[in-house]
């Protein structure tokens, strides 16, 4: 048991990383992506939007910590 | 890579090449099995899903890559130092016991195994979603094999520390790059249209890397506004 929540910690670490944040922000923007395209309305804006609004807020935590 | 390549020289110089390059060698295999095995596997999911699932990834792993590089550019973050971790691993082996088994010095091997495998992993994530998502895995095999070649030869020339590598810089491209494609990949798998198709992919990587830029100047303004506070608190 100990080496298979090893072996979870090591993957997560190794993609997720510092801020769980950001993979959280990805999936939800994905998600309104897949509904906003479903719709046939123009949907390339939202992932490159997200993507800066999550990196700005995850630097932005990272900032204030030190 | 050149985190591995600076553990296999550190084991080389004080403990001996055999062990160490036996070491490396072995865990190149390891990664070539692991490349071999997913691989194939990948090629049985539908490419809109691989896209979505792989992008997704590729964007969170990206975007981890690219925030550690903006905190590093701006001084929020240590810069890799890889003279100093070549004189930590240098003085941690020589003051290691000498265990020979079979021959074999397995300080060393261990410790340059473990250092290519768990840096190797970074490149073969990076070759199965860019080699799966476009559907050509040999070429992105190839252009990894490419770059393990040069970064072998330059420690080669170099024959010691390889702090002249400008590390940061690289990763901050690379950061950028994996976003960018992450960002392209999981939107076309979630269903988007990209205006002008691959040309959106320049338009992309000008967006991330003005924001990133932008972030950067942001982060030094707000460290250099923060010094004086900090020295008279």
């Amino acid at each position: 048991m100990r080496y298979v929540r090893a072996f979870g910690r090591f993957w997560w670490e190794f993609i997720v990383g510092d801020d769980w944040r950001i993979a959280v922000g990805v999936v939800i923007a994905l998600a309104a992506c897949a509904a906003v395209a479903a719709t046939g309305a123009p949907a390339w804006w939202i992932v490159p939007l997200a993507v800066a609004a999550l990196l700005f807020a995850s630097l932005r935590r990272a900032a204030r910590q030190g | 890579m050149v985190e591995a390549l600076t553990i296999v020289l550190a084991m080389g110089v004080t403990r001996g090449w055999r062990a160490a390059l036996t070491g490396a060698v072995a865990a190149t295999f390891a990664l070539a099995a692991i490349i071999a095995a997913l691989g194939p596997a990948l090629v049985v999911i539908p490419i809109e899903v691989l896209r979505l699932v792989v992008g997704a990834l590729l964007l969170v792993f990206g975007l981890q890559w690219l925030r550690k590089a903006i905190l590093r550019a701006s001084g929020y973050k240590a810069l890799h130092d890889e003279d100093e971790i070549y004189r930590r691993e240098a003085a941690e082996a020589a003051a290691a016991g000498t265990q020979l088994r079979g021959g074999t010095d397995w300080y060393a091997f261990t410790v340059a195994f473990k250092g290519v495998l768990l840096e190797g992993l970074e490149v073969v994530f990076i070759v199965i979603t860019f080699g799966s998502a476009q559907g050509h895995l040999a070429v992105a095999v190839a252009g990894a094999a490419a770059a393990l070649v040069l970064v072998v030869v330059a420690g080669v020339l170099a024959r010691g520390p390889l702090e002249r590598v400008p590390e940061n810089t690289i990763k901050f491209a690379v950061g950028l790059l994996l976003t960018t494609f992450g960002c392209f990949w999981s939107a076309e798998g979630a269903g988007v249209d990209w205006p002008g198709n691959e040309l959106s992919l320049l338009a992309l990587l000008a967006f991330l890397a003005g924001c990133s830029w932008l972030a950067v100047r942001a982060l030094r303004r707000r460290r250099v506004s923060l010094r004086p506070a900090e020295a008279s608190a």
